[in-house]
């Protein structure tokens, strides 16, 4: 039995309309998010994996409230995030923050970093001088010394500089979870390690719980204890981190996997896992998205979209090629 | 783009960094064309500022017998109009109007603009297509037109044309501001402060408004020297500052007909109009120059 999960996701669901002509009228519904169900435990490192346009980021704004889903529920330490109202919320907000992707556009241009940083301290009561000390604490902790760096404004820094300072700003409040979203994807190599070993080491200093989204395979399997993979706005497959990388079970995530570069020889690739692009989410696929691209696609899997079934303990897959080995374990 | 460098960045070593409008005066105080024209309209203002100590005429007391002295005449420096009446008397006078009648419109119009077009990009929906469709009513008549028609039909004045010339302005300050307001919205630095818990006025006060009002300052501080020319243009048809009073665009077209008899002194206030909007043109570039910032 697990712990109570600090982090719980139910059937969350988010369709973006997408509108034309005159009247605005809405022609097509791009579906970013279906019906994602999941669950962090305290202290562990969730990845999300998958393609560009899978809805990774949409997923991270859902968990967060930034954007309202249509459908399904968020439950953060026992408190149903949905439904808490703007006091209340602003108080949540507190232990759950987001680390952003682009470090260019996450900065405002106009703060020095460090009153970047001291913002949130602001917004939630603290004095001028208190947070900027804190702020500048948190700084140094990250690895920028503030008398040199504290006064400077987002364009005089470098990529690398940025996201620790979008770290500093999402540590301030002292937050229980941190969603990071692709935060190493746009630094370079030599850099991501840098800032990756950082939140690693963040992580145990602070007891925090991290869900983590990237794209980039060999990153989530550094950083996670779970992993859960989407295609096209779905999980396809969930589980332990050892688990998929020894033994991916979904068409997908073989293919994924199968494609990270590797460097050893005798993992060679002979030819592309996965041909051509994700189909597009405005008219997604009937039954389970992937078909359309999967090897061993069946009449049955254009018919209803497979369900979640378990293959071992804390793995599951949605494929209807595991139906039969379920019932077995079962 | 100039070739200024940000002061600290000239250095091997990091040196004190300066706020973000240190920065900024630090740009235009180097921008030498920038200097020159805004100490002369500096000068263009004081003169119209001190216009009743410094005129050495009454402006509406006109001499038969002086009518259209040349330039250099002995008590009338810069001659005299077709009234007899001092030159160079009126010009200072007349920047007082004429002055009043740019700036006005657009300091209106920049507080107008910049309120409804940052509510219109902030709120969205359905709000942001009531403000735009109206200002898009506006913006569909050239600016000249547009101007001649709203003081035709209220009628000449210069509360009239101040009037008609901010109704002018506004719908360009609020384009500016809703789109600048729109791609700020946009950015994950705004989304990030909602995460932090912050209210709708934190963000505006701290995230939003200071990268908005960059670029419609510097937007603003182009449309100055348009609307002084549209003001002249309002006044040389007799849409504007009524006759006695001395206003550029005013004295323009009463002296038109003179222009045979004495081609110089004609010249007078559209040179005036000319310099004085040239300047605020090479200011305003200056302070787009200087406020570029990289993000």
């Amino acid at each position: 039995m697990r712990a109570a999960p600090l982090l719980s996701a139910r059937g969350l669901r988010k369709h973006f309309p997408l509108r034309g002509g005159v009247l605005q009228r809405t022609q097509a519904w791009v579906r970013a998010v279906d019906d994602v169900a999941f669950d962090v435990t305290p202290g562990q490192t969730l990845g999300i994996v998958g393609e560009s346009g899978c809805g990774k980021s949409t997923l991270a704004r859902l968990i967060l409230r930034l954007v309202e889903p249509d459908a399904g529920s968020v439950w953060f330490d026992g408190e149903d995030v949905l439904r808490a109202l703007p006091g209340r919320m602003k108080r949540l907000r507190r232990d759950m923050q987001l680390v952003f992707q682009d470090p260019y556009a996450s900065l405002n241009p106009r703060l020095t970093i460090e009153d970047a940083v001291a913002f949130s301290l602001l917004v939630h009561g603290a004095g001028r001088a208190p947070a900027r000390a804190q702020a500048r604490a948190l700084l140094d902790r990250v690895g920028l010394d503030p008398r040199l760096y504290g006064r400077r404004y987002p364009h005089e820094l470098s990529g690398g500089q940025r996201q620790r300072v979008n770290i500093a700003r999402a540590l301030v409040l002292d937050p229980k979870l941190l969603v990071l979203d692709e935060p190493v994807s746009a630094l370079d190599k030599s850099v991501q390690a840098q800032v990756l070993n950082l939140l690693l080491e963040l992580k145990t200093e602070r007891a925090l719980t991290y869900v983590f989204i990237s794209h980039d395979l060999n990153v989530i399997e550094y950083v996670s204890d779970r992993v859960l993979v989407m295609y096209l706005g779905q999980i396809v497959e969930t589980g332990t981190a050892d688990a998929l990388a020894e033994t991916p079970k979904h068409p997908y995530t073989q293919a994924l996997f199968a494609s990270a570069p590797s460097m050893d020889p005798d993992r060679r690739m002979e030819r592309p896992p996965l041909a051509g692009d994700p189909p597009n989410p405005i008219n997604p696929p009937s039954g389970c998205r992937f078909r359309t691209r999967c090897a061993f696609a069946m009449p049955r899997c254009a018919e209803a979209a497979p369900p979640p079934v378990a293959v071992a303990p804390d793995h599951e897959v949605a494929c209807y090629l595991y139906e039969a080995a379920a019932a077995v374990t079962a | 783009m100039s070739v200024l460098a940000l002061p600290h960045e000239t250095n091997a070593l990091p040196g004190a960094p300066m706020s973000y409008w240190r920065t900024v005066g630090w740009r235009l105080a180097r921008d030498r064309a920038t200097l020159v024209a805004g100490t002369f309209l500096l000068l263009v203002m004081l003169a119209a500022l001190l216009a009743p100590w410094l005129a050495p005429h009454d402006p509406n007391a006109g001499s038969i017998r002086l009518r259209l002295a040349p330039i250099g005449s002995a008590s009338h420096v810069l001659g005299t109009d077709e009234q007899g009446r001092d030159m160079l008397s009126r010009l200072l006078w007349g920047g007082r109007m004429t002055l009043v009648a740019g700036l006005t419109p657009v300091v209106v119009a920049f507080l107008l603009g910049t309120v409804l077009g940052v509510i219109a990009g902030y709120a969205g929906g359905l709000t942001n297509t009531l403000v735009m469709r109206t200002m898009d009513v506006f913006y569909a008549f050239p600016a000249v037109l547009l101007a001649i028609a709203i003081s035709g039909a209220l009628g000449p004045g210069l509360p009239n044309t101040l009037i008609s010339l901010s109704i002018v302005f506004v719908p360009r300050v609020v384009r500016v501001a809703e789109s600048a307001t729109v791609q700020v919205k946009g950015l994950e630095y705004l989304a990030a402060a909602r995460a932090s818990g912050a209210g709708v006025w934190q963000i505006l006060r701290h995230h939003l408004l200071a990268n908005v009002l960059g670029p419609v300052l510097v937007f603003a501080s182009t449309q100055v020297s348009l609307s002084i020319i549209l003001a002249a243009g309002l006044s040389f048809l007799g849409l504007g500052v009524t006759p006695p009073a001395a206003e550029w665009g005013l004295m323009l077209n009463t002296l038109r007909q003179s222009i045979y008899v004495n081609p110089v002194v004609p010249a007078l206030p559209g040179l005036a109009i000319f310099v004085t909007s040239m300047a605020l043109n090479l200011v305003s570039d200056g302070l787009r120059d200087a406020m570029e910032i990289r993000a």
